[in-house]
């Protein structure tokens, strides 16, 4: 850059959201400039999602062949370890879709991309590391988060991957403790215990998945579990030292101290914002080392030119949303949007096996707040497909408003959650009752037969004691 | 009808429930801690969704010196869900004996908190079709158990067997051991109470008789010494058709036994506790009211 630059919209990052802003921005006349530290494609592409539903892949094959009996089939013998190959593959996945994420394919957009650190340097400008300056109409931070430090002391000084490290692991540890039983402590303790490691899982809550409802972390567990997984619930890590040559680490559960050693240790204790060294404070931007930038409902920051999405601002820290609020913030600042992202529904899956995916209220968030919900369950034991797929661990909850049929959240734990919880999703971004999707003709067997249940069970309770009787007066003249 | 050591026994009781600081037993978080260890102080979860404390808060929330204040039951019952499973609506919990151990002693019927109030149903009624969930499960018996039926139900927290898993149409069926095993979610390893059918007399005269008739018929040999065994599991192999057998009996489980069959009969354990005042107190604390606490 040779001389000041103005641009309609900077964006920094270019995880999820700062690729989905720029070319949303730029498919619609605005002059873009994207400014990435290191790699495009952020925590998801790079040490996230896109690696680790790879191994998991892998992992629920070598289960599947570990349960071939099940289903009818015969178990092949013993398999070689072949852990070399499985993160290969993770790693030309990601290169296949970071083709679509390149500079050259967002220049073609018409996106100019700028490599190295860059801050605000006032209100409305941004200057580089070489100490060029570059204006802005709009500015837009979506800087992602980083795995927050365990603190555990000694565990730094014998080391510990987390997921920024754990996807270059060139061989597979033979014992790992996971620590953190959130969506990625699970995640992973499952993929690499099926990988055939021995795999200590501990977490310091009664449950795994906290937020998660009681039913569903006890499905997990079990699962988790019976794939050989070792689990310390209510168990926190309080030291850790190498003892000839293997990682100790030790645990204090209900004032019981043990210690387990092991050759490596994972860590999953949630993630930080990032929004040191990006002059925030020099931009008049708010922020908080904890929860990350201050934004209003539509996004905004303190500084009415700058917006913020994605990790570094949200407590939802999930890829979709990142995209979805980078595209709010985009429409709210260039293009006289009004976006609010409380009116977004926002669905999240851990991608355990079985999977667990919710939206919406909690049945605890709504009693508290005095909202009455009546949960329509369905088991996946019930549901034909699941049956047949041999995946029929699981159910699907869905709440409605009590005496309504209005959907106000819904939890589902079977194979493919992720997957159904969308027509969840779609139902109440378009305020769809539940009884209505009754009259929604679902494709036979399918595993998202269980919504269709739950829909027909509401209907049934819906249907007034005069509407039967007028549907049986019905029968009579008919 | 006291002995020296029965007087002895209701005096501590009574000492100890006096002297009781219920807010100090919640450890700091919004429902009463599941515990206290001496070295590591409180068990750092608590009572989360419905369970058989109602029982514990009754009693926290009418204590005499240093009552639980009322808001912790209503954190409490935040946790509750209203469900309808199998087309039954009702508030659930999985193993049978959260739907009975509070209701030994308290006589639910015509009586009901504010979650209750807009539901048609009371958690006498709730127990009802806890025990038609029951039922239909062990019908649709959808893990393929030896004996499970319509007439042969009672998953609830009892010992069971462990050890090597066996082969249950092509899958492996492992055990648990002592576990609380409830439906529809389970855990279930194919373990049934027997003494669980008995204690729902008072709710579901009918299913509880056919229910023991069923299990006797099918199984006399879980009765030994007059007295039914703890569990047993049929899927799993042993002497007989009833499988593995429970080599004890509980005294949680035949003390059960004899108060729903006493309340069944005359309702004396019932109306015994509705003349005690702490418990009148705590029920209309937590918002019970009408029936016999008007």
């Amino acid at each position: 850059m040779s001389k000041a630059r103005k641009y309609d919209l900077c964006i920094i990052g270019g995880g999820p959201a700062g690729i989905s802003a720029a070319r949303l921005a730029a498919f619609n006349g605005a002059t873009v400039a994207l400014f990435e530290r290191d790699r495009l494609g952020g925590n998801s592409l790079n040490t996230g999602c896109i690696p680790s539903k790879s191994i998991i892949r892998t992992g629920r094959l070598y289960a599947d062949i570990r349960d071939a009996r099940a289903l009818g089939a015969e178990s092949p013998p013993p398999m070689a370890d072949n852990f070399a190959e499985t993160m290969q593959r993770a790693r030309d996945i990601q290169a296949r879709i970071a083709r679509h994420e390149s500079p050259e394919s967002l220049a073609a957009d018409g996106i100019d991309v700028f490599f190295g650190a860059v801050a605000f340097s006032g209100p409305r400008q941004l200057t580089t590391a070489g100490g060029e300056n570059v204006f802005f109409k709009k500015a837009l931070v979506c800087t992602g988060s980083r795995a927050r430090d365990p603190d555990i002391p000694g565990l730094a000084d014998i080391g510990y991957q987390s997921n920024e490290t754990v996807f270059a692991m060139a061989k597979l540890p033979e014992r790992m403790m996971v620590i953190g039983g959130g969506p990625l402590g699970c995640e992973l303790a499952q993929a690499f215990c099926r990988l055939g490691c021995k795999v200590s899982l501990v977490h310091s809550e009664p449950k795994f998945l906290p937020m998660e409802e009681r039913d569903a972390a006890q499905l997990l567990s079990d699962a988790l579990s019976r794939d050989g997984v070792e689990i310390h619930l209510n168990t926190v890590a309080t030291a850790a030292r190498m003892v000839d040559g293997k990682k100790q680490v030790d645990l204090l559960s209900n004032g019981y101290a043990f210690s387990v050693t092991v050759d490596e240790v994972l860590t999953g204790t949630g993630r930080a914002p990032n929004v040191e060294g990006l002059g925030l404070e020099k931009a008049g931007v708010k922020f908080d080392t904890q929860a990350g930038i201050g934004v209003d409902d539509f996004l905004c920051t303190s500084n009415s030119r700058v917006y913020a999405a994605g990790d570094v601002c949200l407590p939802y820290k999930f890829t979709h949303m990142a995209e979805a609020s980078a595209d709010m913030a985009v429409r709210n600042a260039l293009f006289f949007g009004h976006c609010r992202l409380s009116r977004r529904h926002i669905p999240w899956c851990t991608y355990t096996d079985p999977e667990i995916a919710h939206i919406g209220l909690y049945v605890d968030e709504a009693n508290a707040l005095g909202i009455p919900l009546k949960t329509y369950t369905i088991l996946m034991l019930d549901v034909d497909r699941a049956i047949t797929d041999g995946e029929d661990e699981g159910f699907v909850k869905i709440q409605v408003l009590q005496g309504t049929e209005r959907i106000m959240g819904a939890t589902i734990v079977a194979r493919h959650a992720g997957e159904m919880i969308n027509e969840i999703s779609l139902a109440m971004q378009a305020g769809i009752g539940l009884s209505a999707l009754t009259e929604v003709i679902h494709a036979y067997p399918t595993q998202a037969g269980a919504i269709k249940l739950a829909a027909d069970a509401c209907r049934r309770d819906r249907q007034s004691g005069l509407t039967r009787f007028l549907n049986r007066l019905s029968l009579i003249f008919s | 009808m006291e002995n020296p050591s029965e007087q002895e026994i209701r005096s501590l009781a009574h000492d100890i429930y006096a002297r009781m600081d219920w807010e100090w037993a919640r450890g700091g978080m919004p429902t009463i801690s599941q515990g206290w260890l001496p070295n590591s102080g409180f068990l750092h979860y608590g009572w989360e969704g419905y369970s058989e404390a109602i029982i514990l808060y009754a009693l926290a929330l009418g204590a005499p010196a240093l009552p639980l204040s009322p808001d912790v039951y209503n954190s409490w019952r935040d946790t509750y869900q209203w469900e309808n499973i199998y087309g039954h609506d009702y508030l659930y919990a999985g193993p049978l004996f959260i739907h009975l151990f509070s209701h030994a002693w308290i006589d639910f019927r015509g009586i009901k908190d504010t979650f209750f109030a807009d539901k048609n149903s009371d958690y006498f009624e709730n127990t009802k079709r806890a025990i038609a969930v029951q039922r239909e499960y062990t019908r649709r018996n959808p893990h393929a158990f030896k004996g499970y039926e319509a007439d042969i139900w009672g998953l609830t927290a009892c010992d069971g067997p462990s050890g090597s898993p066996v082969t249950v149409e092509r899958r492996q069926q492992y055990f648990y051991g002592y576990a609380a095993r409830g439906v529809p979610y389970g855990p279930d390893d194919g373990t049934l109470a027997p003494w669980a059918g008995l204690a729902t007399l008072p709710f579901a005269p009918d299913a509880s008789m056919a229910c023991i008739n069923r299990t006797l018929e099918a199984y006399p040999n879980l009765v030994r010494d007059g007295r039914f065994s703890s569990a047993y599991n049929p899927t799993h192999g042993g002497a007989g058709p009833e499988g593995w057998v429970a080599d004890y009996y509980s005294g949680l489980d035949q003390g059960l036994i004899v108060l729903m069959i006493e309340n069944h009969r005359s309702g004396m354990i019932w109306d015994l506790m509705k003349k005690i005042p702490a418990l009148r107190r705590g029920l209309k604390a937590g918002g019970f009211g009408k029936g016999w606490l008007a």
